[in-house]
This record gives C-alpha cells, sequence and structure tokens, in this order.
C-alpha cells in the first residue's frame, strides 16, 4: 500500500467536496475489494474518503413495497434483517451466500454495486427486482446502471446513497460458486412481479446481463421444463481457468432451471 | 499421584503448547524484533525467462530511508556459494546429476517468475517497498519452459544441462520387468500428471538476523524446519559464516509441510545483507511472494503399465516419470523423484518385478521439492489408479484384486524389487476394517438411492503404503544423501527432579511439546506438566536433523528414548547407593527407585537431588548431574500403511463432486497420543482431497503465474470436507524402541487415488487426472454420455 490521505466526512456534501479537492480520490465503503487491491499496489488513489460516518446510508426500510438499503448497509445486515427476509427472501439468502463471513461484515451494497464486479452477487438481483439505484444527484434504474466490466453509469464523484427494490411475486437466486473465490461462477436472479419475470445473469460475461431467450420462456410458462432446449451462446461468456465459456454457458441453464425451482409457490 | 496421571502413554492429553498460540502468546519470527532492525524487500523477476543486461540501483539507493540496495553481483563480490541440493543422484549411464549454480539472487539470468535479482533494505517498510520499485532492471526476454513434459525438446535453459535434463535414474529390474510384461495375459497402461501444488503454510517465510561485531557471531531467527541443516548448508556451502560462529533459531513456526525445510535465497540474502550493513535485517514474505517463490510440490507425468496374469496376479510393473523440478534444484528436490517414489513403487504387493525410470527436468518455474508426502503421494496414487483400472478392466473387484496381490503377514521382512525391506505390516486387516467401515458390501444400493435421485455415484480404495523417517545413514549415503538421518535427543534431569528435554527434531505444528514430553513423564512417571520440551535452536541443543517425513516420533522419539533409558540406568546407580545395594538389585517403576524383595525406595526427585547435591555419592565411580543424550540412527525406514475408501456423489448437471464419506483405517505402529494422531490424518486427508478436487498451480504458457492468489488457487475448505471416519490398526514398528511408524504424511499420501477411483466409478471412466474440477467431471459425463 502507498501513502494516501485518509478523512471521513459527516455529509454527502463534504464527502464530494472532498472527493472534488482530490487529485486522486476514491470513496471508501466496505473496502473488501479497494483494500486488498491498494495492498497489493494495484490501486493508488491520493485521497481515500470513508463513508462510514454518514449515518443515513445505513438504513434499512421496508414500506410501501419497497425494500430500501442504505449504500452502506452490509451483506450480513442484509442477510440477518427479519424485515428483509421477509419481503424478499432471495434477497437475504443471496447476501448470505456473498464471499466469508468476513467479507459479509465488512462489505456494502454500495460498494459492491459501484464497484459492478462480473462475479458479484448483487448486480443479478439489482437487475432480476428491477432495482433502481439512488444517489446524490440523481435515480438510475438498474438496467442502465451496470454498463460494462467494471463499469456504471455512475458519474464522477457520485454518491450511491440507497439501492430500492420493489417487493416481487417471487423471486429466487441460484449460484454456481467458484470454489476458490466464492464469487459467483454463474448465478441466475429470478423475480417475478406483476406477470412479469426477469432473468438476470451475473457471473457468466463481462458485465452482469438480463437473458432475453430465458425470460421469454418463462414469461410463456414459468417452469423448469420450460427452459428444456434453451442454449445461451458462449461467444460473449468469460473463459478462464476456472470455467471454460462453453461451461458456463451450460451453467446459466442449469441455474436458471434451479432458481425457477426455488422459487416460492 | 494416582497411576492415571502418570501413565499417558496412548492417551489423547490436550496438547500443551495450544494454550500458548489461542492465546496470542506464541512467539514467531515476525514477532521478534530487535533495535536498530532494518527492513528488506526483494526484488523480483516480473519474468519467467530472461537475460539481465543492467541492473540500476542508483534511484533506490537515494530514495527516502533506505540504508543499502545489494545485488546478486555485491554477493558474487563477497564470494558467497550458491544454494546446493542436498542429494547427489547418479544417471543410468553413470553420470552424476547436473547441478546448475543456485545463485542466492540472480546475476545475468532469471530463470523463473519471482526470482530474486536485488535486495533493498530499509528504515520502514514502507521505504523498502517504495524503493523497491525504483530498481530498474533491463531484461532481454527468452522463451519460458514451462511443461515438464515438453522441457527436453525446448530451448536450454542451463548451460550445464542439455535437453533440460538434471538426471536420468532408474531403479529395479528392466529385464525382469521385460519378461513378466511377455508372460502377461493382461496389461493395464495409463498415461497421468501429477498436479503440481503450492504448500500454503499458514506462516509465510520470514527471517531476521543480527550480527555481533565483537564475538563476530550471527545470529538468523527463521522459520525453518530444520535449524541445524541450515546452519550446516549456510556454513559449509554458502560460506556466510562459520558454523561456529553461526546461531540459527527457529521459533515458533506455523505450519512447514515441506517447505521450510529448505534453505532459500531470501533468508541466506538477510542473513548475509545484516553482516554486510552491520544492523539486523528483517524480512517477512507477504501471501503473493509465498504462492511464487515457496519451492512447489509434485508435477509429475507419468507412464505406467501393469501386467498381470489371468487370475489378476500382479507379474510386472514399469514406469516412466518425468518429473520437474523447476529452474533450480532446491535443497532436496533430487531426491524426491527418486528415493522417496522409486522405492514406493512395490505399494502393498507382491509385484516381482518392477522396473521404473525417472527423468528430472529444469523448466522456467519455481523450484519444486519436497512438499507432504514427497514422492510417495505420486507413488501411491499411481499404484492404487492403475490397481483399480486393472480391477475394472479384468471385472474383479478391487477390493479382491488387492487382496489377491497383498504381501501377507507371514511374508514380513519383505524385501521389495525396489530396495527397500518392509518391517512388518498387515494390508489384510486394515482393507476388511475399512470396508465394514465404510460399507462396501451395501454400496449398491445407495448407488441406486443416487441414481434414482438423477445422480450419479461411486466409491473408490486406495490401499497406501508410505515410509518415514529416511534412514540408516550409511545406505542414505551411499545413494547419495549429504547429511546424515539420525536425530539426537537430550534429557536433562534438573535438580529439582523435573526435566528438560531437548529434542533435534521440530515441531511447526505437529505438537512435539505435548508427544515428547508424554513419552518421557510416562517413562520416568513424573507429570506431565513437570517435562518441558525445547527445539529449534542451534546454541540450546547439540545439532539435529529436524522434521519432515513424519520422522520426529520414529527417529526423535526413538532418540528421546535411548536417552530416557540411560537416565534411569545411572538413577538405578544412585539409587542403590543411596539405599546401600548395588544397581542390579534396583527395579526403578512408576517414578520410583525400589530395592527388589524390601520395601527400601526412593523417588525419581531424591535421586535427581542426590545427583545434583553429591554430598552422599559414589563420586569415584560416577559423575554428579543427571543429564544424559542420545544420537539415534534407525535400522530402517518405517512402513505406516493402511485403507482408504472414498464415497462421492456427483451432480451431472454441474459436475460437482460432493464426498460423502471418506474412511481412513490407518496403521502407524504403537500410538503416544490418538487425538494429536488423528489431527495428523484429518489435516492430511484435506491436503490429499484438496489436491484430488481443488488445489492446481498454473503457469500460462508464457510462464506467468495464473493461480497466484486464494482468489485463484483453491485450498480446501471445512465445508469441502465431509466429517471423517478414521480408525487405527497396530502392527508395532520391528527395529524402533517405540514400535512406532509415524503419521504425518499418511493422510494426503493414501487419499488421492482413493478419490479419483471413487469419481471414476461414478462416471464409468477409467481415468481423470487431478483436480477433478467440476467442469472435467461434467464435461467426461458429457461425453461418457454421447459415447
Amino acid at each position: 500500500m502507498y501513502s494516501f490521505n485518509y478523512s471521513k466526512p459527516d455529509t454527502i456534501e463534504a464527502a464530494r467536496e472532498m472527493m472534488r479537492s482530490a487529485e486522486d480520490g476514491i470513496y471508501l465503503a466496505g473496502g473488501q475489494t479497494l483494500i486488498p487491491a491498494m495492498k497489493q499496489r494495484l490501486s493508488a488513489p491520493t485521497d481515500v474518503i470513508d463513508l462510514s460516518s454518514i449515518g443515513e446510508l445505513t438504513d434499512i426500510d421496508v414500506s410501501d413495497g419497497r425494500v430500501r438499503l442504505g449504500a452502506l448497509v452490509k451483506h450480513a445486515d442484509v442477510a440477518g434483517s427479519d424485515a428483509v427476509r421477509s419481503a424478499i427472501p432471495a434477497l437475504a439468502d443471496l447476501a448470505a451466500g456473498i464471499g466469508d463471513a468476513q467479507v459479509r461484515n465488512r462489505g456494502t451494497i454500495g460498494g459492491s454495486v459501484a464497484n459492478n464486479d462480473p462475479a458479484a452477487d448483487y448486480p443479478a438481483a439489482l437487475l432480476g427486482l428491477g432495482a433502481s439505484v439512488h444517489t446524490d444527484q440523481r435515480q438510475i434504474p438498474a438496467d442502465d446502471f451496470f454498463v460494462g466490466l467494471f463499469e456504471t453509469a455512475l458519474e464522477e464523484g457520485e454518491i450511491i446513497t440507497q439501492v430500492a427494490f420493489p417487493v416481487p411475486d417471487r423471486a429466487a437466486y441460484a449460484k454456481f460458486p467458484n470454489p476458490a473465490s466464492r464469487y459467483a461462477t454463474v448465478g441466475v436472479f429470478i423475480g417475478v412481479r406483476d406477470g412479469v419475470t426477469r432473468v438476470a445473469v451475473t457471473g457468466a460475461a463481462p458485465c452482469a446481463f438480463r437473458s432475453a431467450e430465458i425470460e421469454a420462456a418463462l414469461n410463456a410458462e414459468i417452469s423448469a421444463r420450460s427452459l428444456d432446449g434453451i442454449t445461451i451462446g458462449a461467444d460473449d461468456l468469460n473463459n478462464d481457468i476456472h470455467a471454460s465459456a462453453e461451461y458456463r454457458a451450460h451453467l446459466v441453464t442449469v441455474m436458471a432451471k434451479r432458481a425457477v425451482t426455488a422459487l416460492p409457490k | 499421584m494416582s497411576e492415571t496421571e502418570i501413565s499417558t502413554i496412548g492417551r489423547s492429553v490436550l496438547r500443551k503448547e495450544d494454550h500458548r498460540f489461542i492465546t496470542g502468546n506464541g512467539r514467531f519470527t515476525d514477532d521478534i524484533n530487535l533495535p536498530g532492525q532494518t527492513y528488506a524487500v526483494f526484488v523480483r523477476s516480473p519474468l519467467p525467462h530472461a537475460e539481465v543486461r543492467a541492473v540500476d540501483t542508483s534511484e533506490a539507493e537515494a530514495a527516502a530511508g533506505v540504508v543499502a540496495v545489494l545485488t546478486g553481483a555485491d554477493l558474487a563480490q563477497d564470494e558467497l556459494g550458491g544454494l546446493p541440493c542436498g542429494w547427489m543422484i547418479t544417471s543410468k549411464d553413470g553420470s552424476e546429476m547436473k547441478q546448475p549454480l543456485h545463485p542466492v539472487m540472480a546475476v545475468d539470468k532469471v530463470n523463473y517468475l519471482g526470482e530474486p535479482v536485488a535486495i533493498v533494505i530499509a528504515e520502514t517498510l514502507l521505504e523498502a517497498r517504495n524503493a523497491a520499485e525504483t530498481v530498474q532492471v533491463d531484461y532481454r526476454e527468452l522463451d519460458a519452459v514451462v511443461g515438464a513434459d515438453k522441457a527436453q525438446s525446448a530451448l536450454q535453459i542451463h548451460a550445464e544441462a542439455p535437453a533440460n535434463t538434471c538426471y536420468e535414474w532408474e531403479l529395479g529390474e528392466r529385464e525382469a520387468t521385460e519378461a513378466a510384461f511377455e508372460q502377461a495375459s493382461h496389461i493395464t497402461s495409463l498415461d497421468l500428471h501429477n498436479n503440481r501444488l503450492i504448500p500454503n503454510a499458514i506462516e509465510p517465510r520470514a527471517a531476521i538476523a543480527d550480527y555481533q561485531p565483537g564475538t563476530e557471531e550471527l545470529t538468523l531467527y527463521t522459520t525453518s524446519q530444520n535449524p541445524h541443516l541450515a546452519r550446516l548448508i549456510l556454513a559449509a556451502f554458502v560460506q556466510i559464516a562459520p558454523e561456529h560462529k553461526l546461531r540459527v533459531v527457529s521459533p515458533d513456526v506455523g505450519g512447514g509441510f515441506g517447505s521450510k525445510i529448505m534453505v532459500y535465497s531470501e533468508e541466506t540474502a538477510t542473513a548475509w545483507a545484516c553482516m554486510r550493513i552491520g544492523r539486523p535485517v528483517k524480512w517477512c514474505a507477504d501471501r503473493s511472494e509465498a504462492f511464487l517463490a515457496d519451492a512447489h510440490g509434485r508435477d509429475h507425468f507419468s507412464h505406467v503399465e501393469l501386467a498381470l496374469d489371468d487370475e489378476g496376479t500382479f507379474l510386472g510393473l514399469r514406469v516412466k516419470t518425468i518429473a520437474n523440478m523447476g529452474a533450480y534444484l532446491s535443497s532436496f528436490a533430487s531426491s524426491v523423484p527418486t528415493y522417496l517414489y522409486g522405492t514406493l513403487l512395490a505399494g502393498q504387493y507382491k509385484t516381482p518385478a518392477i522396473y521404473v525410470e525417472v527423468d528430472a527436468v529444469f523448466t522456467n518455474t519455481a523450484p519444486v521439492d519436497a512438499y507432504r508426502g514427497a514422492g510417495r503421494p505420486e507413488a501411491s496414487f499411481l499404484i492404487e489408479r492403475i490397481t483399480t483400472m486393472a480391477a475394472r478392466e479384468m471385472d474383479i473387484d478391487p477390493a479382491e484384486l488387492r487382496r489377491r496381490n497383498f504381501i501377507q503377514p507371514e511374508d514380513f521382512p519383505y524385501q521389495t524389487p525396489v530396495a527397500l525391506e518392509y518391517d512388518t505390516g498387515n494390508y489384510g486387516v486394515s482393507l476388511d476394517k475399512a470396508l465394514e467401515m465404510s460399507g462396501y458390501a451395501e454400496f449398491s444400493a445407495r448407488q441406486q438411492q443416487s441414481v434414482s435421485s438423477g445422480k450419479l455415484r461411486g466409491i473408490g480404495i486406495s490401499c497406501y503404503i508410505e515410509a518415514c523417517g529416511i534412514a540408516p545413514s550409511q545406505v542414505a549415503g551411499s545413494l547419495g544423501a549429504g547429511v546424515g538421518l539420525w536425530e539426537s535427543g537430550e534429557i536433562r534431569v534438573n535438580p529439582t527432579g523435573n526435566v528438560t528435554v531437548l529434542t533435534g527434531s521440530h515441531s511447526h505444528g505437529q505438537g512435539h511439546e505435548t508427544t515428547f514430553a508424554q513419552l518421557v513423564a510416562a517413562r520416568f512417571g513424573i507429570p506431565i506438566d513437570d517435562v518441558q520440551v525445547v527445539h529449534g535452536d542451534t546454541a540450546r541443543l547439540d545439532f539435529g536433523m529436524g522434521t519432515y517425513g513424519s520422522r520426529s516420533i520414529a527417529v526423535g522419539g526413538s532418540a528421546l528414548s535411548v536417552a530416557a533409558d540411560k537416565i534411569i540406568t545411572k538413577g538405578c546407580k544412585i539409587a542403590a547407593h543411596l539405599m546401600e545395594t548395588e544397581a542390579e538389585n534396583i527395579d526403578f517403576d512408576q517414578g520410583e527407585f525400589k530395592v527388589s524383595s524390601s520395601n527400601l525406595s526412593k523417588t525419581f526427585q531424591e535421586v535427581a537431588f542426590a545427583a545434583y547435591v553429591p554430598h552422599d555419592y559414589p563420586l569415584d565411580e560416577l559423575e554428579p548431574g543427571l543429564t544424559e543424550k542420545a544420537f539415534y540412527d534407525p535400522a530402517n525406514f518405517t512402513y505406516p500403511a493402511g485403507c482408504h475408501i472414498c464415497e462421492v456423489e456427483i451432480d451431472p448437471d454441474t459436475g460437482c463432486v460432493e464426498i460423502v464419506n471418506f474412511t481412513a483405517v490407518d496403521d502407524f505402529g504403537r500410538i503416544i497420543n490418538p487425538m494429536i494422531v488423528e489431527g495428523q490424518v484429518h489435516g492430511g486427508l484435506a491436503q490429499g482431497i484438496g489436491q484430488a478436487l481443488l488445489e492446481n498451480c498454473v503457469y500460462d504458457d508464457t510462464g506467468q503465474l495464473l493461480t497466484g492468489s486464494y482468489m485463484d488457487y483453491c485450498m480446501p475448505r471445512a465445508d469441502d470436507l465431509p466429517s471423517f471416519n478414521v480408525d487405527l490398526t497396530e502392527t508395532p514398528c520391528t527395529h524402533n524402541p517405540l514400535g512406532v511408524k509415524g503419521c504425518g504424511e499418511a493422510g494426503a499420501i493414501g487419499s488421492p487415488p482413493a478419490v479419483i477411483n471413487a469419481i471414476t466409478h461414478a462416471i464409468g471412466i477409467p481415468h481423470m487426472d487431478m483436480p477433478a474440477t467440476a467442469e472435467k467431471v461434467w464435461r467426461a459425463i458429457q461425453e461418457k454420455r454421447g459415447a
């Protein structure tokens, strides 16, 4: 790790001001990606602006058909929240399966979403539930938020304040974890609301995406059987020492079937 | 004191050292800080193979806090030697193995990714790190030689080693084996790769060196499994300091698995730099450095053939192996694929003719050396795989085929065709017990159940043998070993009757402070808390050979047993004097020296006191004091053996393998502490199953390490493993005083073939290389279904 300036503002306005005046600043949420990258000197910000003292970012609110998670809500808090679990059990389950206990007790939803790791779990939930990302500037629908590999719609200095999930009728997440990192080799999140099924895939490609083929099949009939014969093209999928593109493509349909089977009745 | 308190042999005494460790009071190398210490960071090669045209240290030398920047050229100027390999292997043509110079830091060429090029020493770690980044090295990149299987036809790495070949070794009888194959009615053959592993001890390597110019004494605190051996190598070969002025201390060490046997560049350069700058220097590897520069394990390519008659009797075994040495010969690398591998190829079977050829090759990868099992897992994998394959091909139950070929109890001592003489064993008993514990007979019912829920199920057997406590010294010497293979033990009975035990073996997790204390406490009939075990400091004990190859109890424990005998013999003489009789009338039992057929006795403590306060003492016949030592050189290896049975269930949709049951029945001879033994078995099984399913070191075609962190190198975790089903059988070792064999490596040796035998059984295929990842298993199922 290189030396850097550290600050811990109390308000969003102060954080933005610090970012503006920094030469090469970065926001720190849970630090589960940033700190290891800095320790390996792969990331070398001049200024680290720690958001953890901004109290409003840690709220969990379930009301009016929405689950609203402050950007600094930790994965363990989502997994352990009775309110979240009763509203969207699949979301609580997803959070409970992120990384390991240490990661879940430091890592935050805002940090995960802003980082947009191609194998992170949360992007699948946001896309599959049609969530919106609230920032200090605006609201961004999940469909517009995840742009590419580690790339989002966030502008320079923009701060995520909250992620709002509409409560679905039914939802489920099925994940095939990488045995080493426990990130998703492939994860499929299915959300059903008002008769419309959304299917989001993470881990398989450079960026989480919605699968039009699987959505079409499930919008015709929500059953694992309706996915028989559906194959996902491997051309644009990730190919590495852990899984070939072809295997990932196969796992997308397998995980989609498992998610369908896991949908609450 | 009650009898149960005294006799602790065979009891699961809780580990004496654990209170220290779990309360944070362990003292590891990095916990040691010395006044005025500096911090070292290494500049490492980012290329696996390149000429070094120039190293420019000027910017680093001028950087804040920098004390010195030293390179391979500075080392050469001080005329330091290279790092030696301690076992000379002779090729089948009679030539000696090729041993290219293994420089402490590279001078004009780098041969593996992460090879040290310079050491930067600064006032703080941060300053050292920052300065290290400014060292400019001008490289001319060369093609990298990566795979051992292709090394012999690739670009030559070392001038001394044409075709990148270190040696071409053979063992056994070629002609007799050829003849056996001609007689065979069935031949099973197999090509396999025994996957390359990275050791991953929880504590990375570290060193802190301190030089006292007044006495010219250099002290090196370091994470070594064998501090005396490190001192010998540093003094005699590297010539860093003479042996009597060099102290090596190996304090608490957090795991080794073989990777801390070796004398490495970094510790050596740290010690040398300390003398150069006249201040203490500290270095502690980070995890990334451990992945790059700890000696790796395994990496064998083998072709194996087994000849059988029509009854399934083994007639001959023929093996050709290419073993990866990495870029240089590490400390004991040459012995691993030869005398720790070829000699084990008889396994538990009466194969009459065996012939093995091993080509050791250099590649542009990190050096490869001993790793938990060292050669024996490679041998066991190959034998237990080919045996199972043969059984399936001949439609004989794999358990039955093994039983037909076992060396029988009445055959011991049994001379194998590959040099070893097994002293004892009973392989049928451990097989039977494991079959019963694993519910082998009822497997097909469980398989039906799996099939009805859409899963595949398989069961695999492995009947392994290994050799521990490598010995005797004269035989090892005649085969090329550069060191003796005895062990020392010293027992100091203090005047108050408690005991300090010094052992030349070294504990880095094995629990010696408990096992050895149990051994001595039981012998003297004193409480275990009255025994303190000391190890790991060349200044505190005469000499020791350290811990590797599961040798500690068989060799180190036996040395202590002999030393204890000497204490009792002397104690009897002292007691005889005190009670005015002759020593032959004294019986020592449960802590008391008793005069036969009388009620006279002296306690152990009374005799100890008399030895040090010799007012009433036979000074004309006996020296005062009660300290004895022994150097024990075993007559033979010990031969732990056993049977492991693995049962798996496979999800055909994903290829995920779940180990649903794992049974291990091991014969380690006599057991001192069953809990510690069971812990060793559990740890060994975790590592063996890790190799079979998860762990894999991958360099890409250009020699870059793709598995350089835990994000990509998969260590087994608790939730990858079942609750193990373990038990023991016992045939005591016939040639050591304790009847013990050793248990540290067996789990890692026996388990991998059991896992692969189970997976191939479930899928119905002949073979799968390790690790059996989900994708590999899924593809095999697809192919099988397509076929």
